[in-house]
């Protein structure tokens, strides 16, 4: 068997020996287009997973590897001149250039024929050889001969970076942020050698333009970045190695092969630096082949598959880790208000992988600083999600809120028994906060006939009891106010969603006259009355302070009558009330103010807010932190974000936390406090979204 | 969480009497279920058709489809046929249904996969309709059987909260179930509906030494387009009692329902076998 290896980094000449080592008898080529010993980049970084990896797949690599490593277990995060440091953590690092060394040296030994300083311009010799190993890099040669075929999509990050050496001693991984009349910039720095470290600096690309740094040369850049570090940098020098300011480039492939050519390492995927190594990764893919073909005893066919089956969903879920990675780092700035422990919290927690209880197992006295701190100083305290918080006059006693979804056997709007017994119970509970789905304003803005209603003063009674037991066993009580538009009418939820309720059904009210389904009644125009229904929020309004209702939640979420003026998917109208975002606020931002001025100034009031429609032409994560902006400005005091619904063709991202990074922008990004929900389960994720500062409450469901 | 047993209708080489004597023999075991599984371009009994038989030689048993690539049907024709199969059983059918793993079956059943996902969600909605307002025949089930869907994508589990009873898992140790359990519920709250949703779950099983080759080789071949994980799968078989008992607890602890074992091997024995081990737990 003939095999071409394409690029002589770590991912092929991994791969190149370990199926020499398999099987002696293959031929294989590796071409590099590089002189031996120029290496691009510092260090490299693996986990202790990754080594045991190596191990198994060939012990002398592993052995030589081992050798030459340092070993550190602290992140440091400098910050507004604080350092803070969580350990616990286990780093190996080693120099690109001693890897490359070791590998092309096990290479030599077994056979691998290895042929520096030759730059291949085509594939059309690739039909000589069985196997065609791309394992040549983020600008693949391979991959770009056959981006339609693999399904190629590049995407290029919003931030500037630029790799450089230097002799300051680290013993950590460490990220440092520094603010100048530019912008906002980090370094991401981790030690390589006993003497040296690999230093990284990182800003948005607009704070990169500013600085000049876009037409700076090689030297200028570093004398920028000594000067802006000098103090992290205590002296030493930066070190460049034809050091350039790039953009990351996100690599993604629908297919991994193509013919007899697969692609390995950076060539088939990119996984952004911050979240560690993309050595680790193009490694594991050659072990990976490796041990394919071995299996399948030549079949290389069925190998590639094997190996893209294998990798590719591996991969997947790295990149959406790295991604979330990626994307805080090019927003960092939109975190700086928070205080440097909060802020560090923050980071490292940023993709989801360590969490509250990882840190806690890792550093104990960290996460105790932590609970410290967010307790405001006290010596013993409690876990973050334990904390209290206040909004306007209210006192919540924790973080916690339970938000039931109700039976549905309310009687002609009137609580129903099932229904109060599940606000009791969800009180009962230990929450500091109970929230009553949608409550209707008006018998036409009912969901269905079980659905419970504050639109007449005869619903008061049930609802006073309610809102007593709940206040003696400690939670306040929220509830959400909304008129179900155009899902109006429909039959009870237990047998499905939005299913026409029939000859009981009564008119339904939309911005435009767009049914929901298919089978769902053509609303009429809202606009007839609008009066009526911005009293009748009113109303609602008064009778559920009367019943001594804590916090009110105005509902401009899923597809319901408020949330249907604001999405472009929905709102058709030509008028004032509609057209872009402005004039589809306008309705929802008059009953926000018609609420506002019925409800007791001394309680808070909020928004269940549509911040996405998980849809092509809808609303986006962008336009819900405008909404959220406006909403803030004009007195609401909660933002409860939710995702999709307004029309029944959304895309969920259902996940842990999904609703988690809405809540965290709309927070950061316009200063109003956030209720987030979507699938937490575990006091674990309050703890790592609230200590944060991803939301102020989280709705937990049981499992 | 009760215990239900698969019938062999897609273990290759299995005959009709087979099928009707494990259903039978099932009948009289602790198991509260009886499953099938659905394949167009494989050697395996078509469910329904399963069902509507093992319905005659039973009385007790819920009958569930686990699942029935729903797509590779017309509405119409899915609809009536299993308004047959629940009025035949006296309303002892669950119906599983999702879009199916394998672009075979599409081709083999002459129908497009591109489309397939827009085309459930219209059967969905559809089937409700036929099953209370179609021309017949009435399932015994009023409005007919309960739906679970299957799938491991956000889509499936949106599907479970707009349409369905519950969510159908595709198989995998206890953790994997516990995950898609967990946005299961996730994406009900979400929807706002009531209560929560059905979890079922299903494994595979061939008890004792004397069938363990034959088993995995079965479980090779019927999972041989997912490469390198049919291995994987294989070695997730339940081969003996110590499996079968930390499985079905694992599942338990998940929320599960009801957990369906499915056999890999088509021999009689392992209904008793299998019996033996779920009626003493």
């Amino acid at each position: 068997m003939k095999v071409l290896t394409l690029g002589g980094g770590p991912a092929g000449l991994y791969a190149s020996l370990l199926l020499k080592r398999a099987d002696p008898d293959i031929d294989i080529t590796v071409l590099e287009r590089n002189p031996p010993g120029a290496t691009y980049g510092w260090g490299v970084v693996f986990s202790d997973r990754t080594l045991a990896e190596f191990r198994e797949a060939d012990l002398s690599t592993y052995e030589a590897i081992t050798d030459s490593f340092v070993l550190w277990d602290a992140i440091d995060i400098r910050y507004r001149d604080e350092l803070i440091r969580s350990a616990g953590h286990v780093f190996a690092g080693m120099s690109r250039r001693e890897l490359l060394r070791i590998l092309q040296e096990r290479c030599r030994e077994l056979g691998v024929q290895v042929r520096f300083e030759v730059e291949v311009q085509d594939l059309s010799r690739a039909s000589e050889y069985e196997l065609v190993i791309a394992a040549d890099g983020v600008n693949s040669l391979a991959r770009r001969t056959f981006e339609t075929e693999l399904g190629t999509r590049l995407s290029e990050g919003r931030a500037r970076y630029i790799w450089f050496g230097t002799t300051r001693v680290l013993d950590s991984f460490t990220f440092i942020f520094r603010e100048n009349e530019h912008g906002f910039f980090q370094t991401h720095a981790y030690p390589f050698r006993g003497e040296t470290a690999t230093w990284i600096v990182e800003c948005h690309e607009d704070v990169w333009r500013r600085a000049g740094l876009d037409t700076a040369s090689e030297q200028d850049s570093i004398a920028y970045c000594e000067k802006l570090f000098a103090e992290d940098l205590r002296g030493h020098r930066l070190m460049s190695n034809r050091s350039m300011w790039i953009p990351f480039v996100t690599v993604r492939n629908r297919r991994w092969r193509h013919g007899n050519v697969v692609l390995l390492g950076d060539a088939a995927h990119t996984a952004h630096f911050s979240i560690g190594s993309g050595t680790k990764l193009a490694m594991e893919d050659a072990i990976s082949l490796a041990r394919s073909v071995q299996r399948r005893e030549g079949d290389l066919e069925a190998a590639m598959t094997d190996y893209e089956l294998e990798r590719r969903p591996v991969l997947e879920r790295f990149q959406e880790a790295a991604e979330e990675s990626r994307a805080y780092f090019e927003t960092t700035s939109r975190y700086r208000h928070l205080e440097p422990m909060q802020f560090a919290f923050h980071l490292l927690t940023r993709s989801g992988r360590i969490d509250y209880d990882v840190l806690r197992l890792r550093d104990t006295r960290y996460v105790e600083d932590v609970d410290r701190w967010f307790a405001g100083g006290v010596s013993v305290a409690p876990p973050p999600a334990l904390g209290a918080l206040s909004l306007r006059g209210l006192e919540l006693r924790n973080r916690v809120v339970a938000s039931p979804v109700l039976p549905e056997d309310a009687e002609g709007g009137a609580l129903g028994d099932g229904q109060a017994a599940a606000l009791a119970s969800a009180a009962a509970g230990g929450a500091g906060l109970v929230v009553s789905d949608l409550v209707a304003v008006s018998a036409h803005g009912r969901i269905g006939l079980g659905s419970t209603g504050l639109y007449s003063d005869n619903h008061l009674d049930r609802w006073r009891t309610v809102v007593a037991e709940a206040h003696r066993a400690g939670a306040a009580v929220g509830v959400r106010i909304g008129h179900a538009g155009r899902r109006g009418a429909t039959r009870p939820r237990r047998e499905g969603l939005d299913r026409p309720l029939g000859e009981e059904a009564w008119p339904l009210l939309a911005p435009s006259p767009v049914p929901f389904t298919a089978r769902s009644q053509v609303p009429e125009d809202a606009m007839d009355r609008r009066d009526e229904v911005l009293e009748d929020f009113a109303d609602v309004t008064r009778r559920a302070a009367d019943a001594g209702v804590d916090l009110l939640l105005i509902d401009m979420s899923r597809g319901y009558l408020l949330g249907s003026f604001l999405s472009p998917l929905t709102n058709e109208r030509p008028d004032r009330y509609g057209g872009p975002l402005e004039g589809r606020m306008r309705y929802p931002l008059e009953v926000l103010g018609a609420v506002r001025e019925a409800w007791p100034e001394d309680r808070p009031l909020g928004v269940t807010l549509v911040a996405d429609d998980w849809e092509r032409g809808g609303l986006t994560a962008d336009d819900g932190v405008a909404v959220a902006r406006t909403l803030a400005e004009m007195g609401c005091d909660l933002i409860e974000p939710r995702a999709g619904q307004t029309t029944p063709r959304s895309r969920p991202r259902y996940g842990r936390g999904f609703l988690v990074p809405y809540a965290d922008r709309i927070k950061n990004e316009t200063g109003v406090a956030t209720l987030a929900g979507g699938g937490i389960t575990t006091m674990n994720q309050v703890n790592t979204i609230v200590a944060g500062a991803r939301a102020d409450l989280c709705i937990t469901h049981g499992r | 969480m009760r215990v239900g047993i698969g019938l062999p209708n897609a273990v290759p080489g299995t005959d009709g009497a087979t099928l009707l004597e494990w259903a039978r023999r099932a009948e009289t075991g602790p198991f509260t279920s009886l499953g099938v599984l659905d394949r167009m371009a494989y050697d395996s009994h078509e469910p329904l058709g399963t069902l509507a038989a093992a319905a005659a030689v039973t009385e007790r048993v819920r009958l569930v489809t686990m699942v029935v690539i729903a797509p590779l049907r017309s509405t119409a024709v899915l609809a009536k046929q299993v308004a047959t199969v629940d009025a035949l059983s006296g309303g002892r059918l669950t119906l599983g249904l999702a879009v199916g793993a394998r672009t075979e079956d599409y081709q083999a059943a002459g129908v497009p996969h591109a489309d397939r996902g827009r085309r459930f969600d219209e059967q969905l909605a559809g089937l409700r309709d036929r099953w209370e307002s179609g021309p017949g025949p009435e399932p015994a089930q009023p409005g007919g059987p309960e739906v679970l869907v299957g799938g491991s994508t956000d889509v499936a589990f949106a599907r479970v909260a707009r349409h369905a009873e519950g969510y159908v898992h595709g198989g995998g140790p206890p953790r994997a179930f516990a995950r898609a359990a967990d946005t299961a519920r996730a994406a009900w709250a979400d929807a706002g509906r009531p209560d929560r949703p059905a979890l079922w779950g299903q494994s595979y099983f061939a008890l004792g030494r004397d069938v363990a080759e034959r088993a995995r080789a079965y479980m090779l071949d019927y999972y041989a387009f997912t490469g390198p994980f049919a291995e994987r799968i294989a070695e997730g078989l339940l081969t003996n009692p110590q499996q079968v008992a930390s499985q079905v607890r694992g599942y338990a602890e998940a929320g599960c329902d009801e957990l369906v074992l499915l056999p890999a091997v088509n021999d009689f024995e392992q209904v008793e076998r299998l019996a033996d081990v779920v009626a003493a737990l």
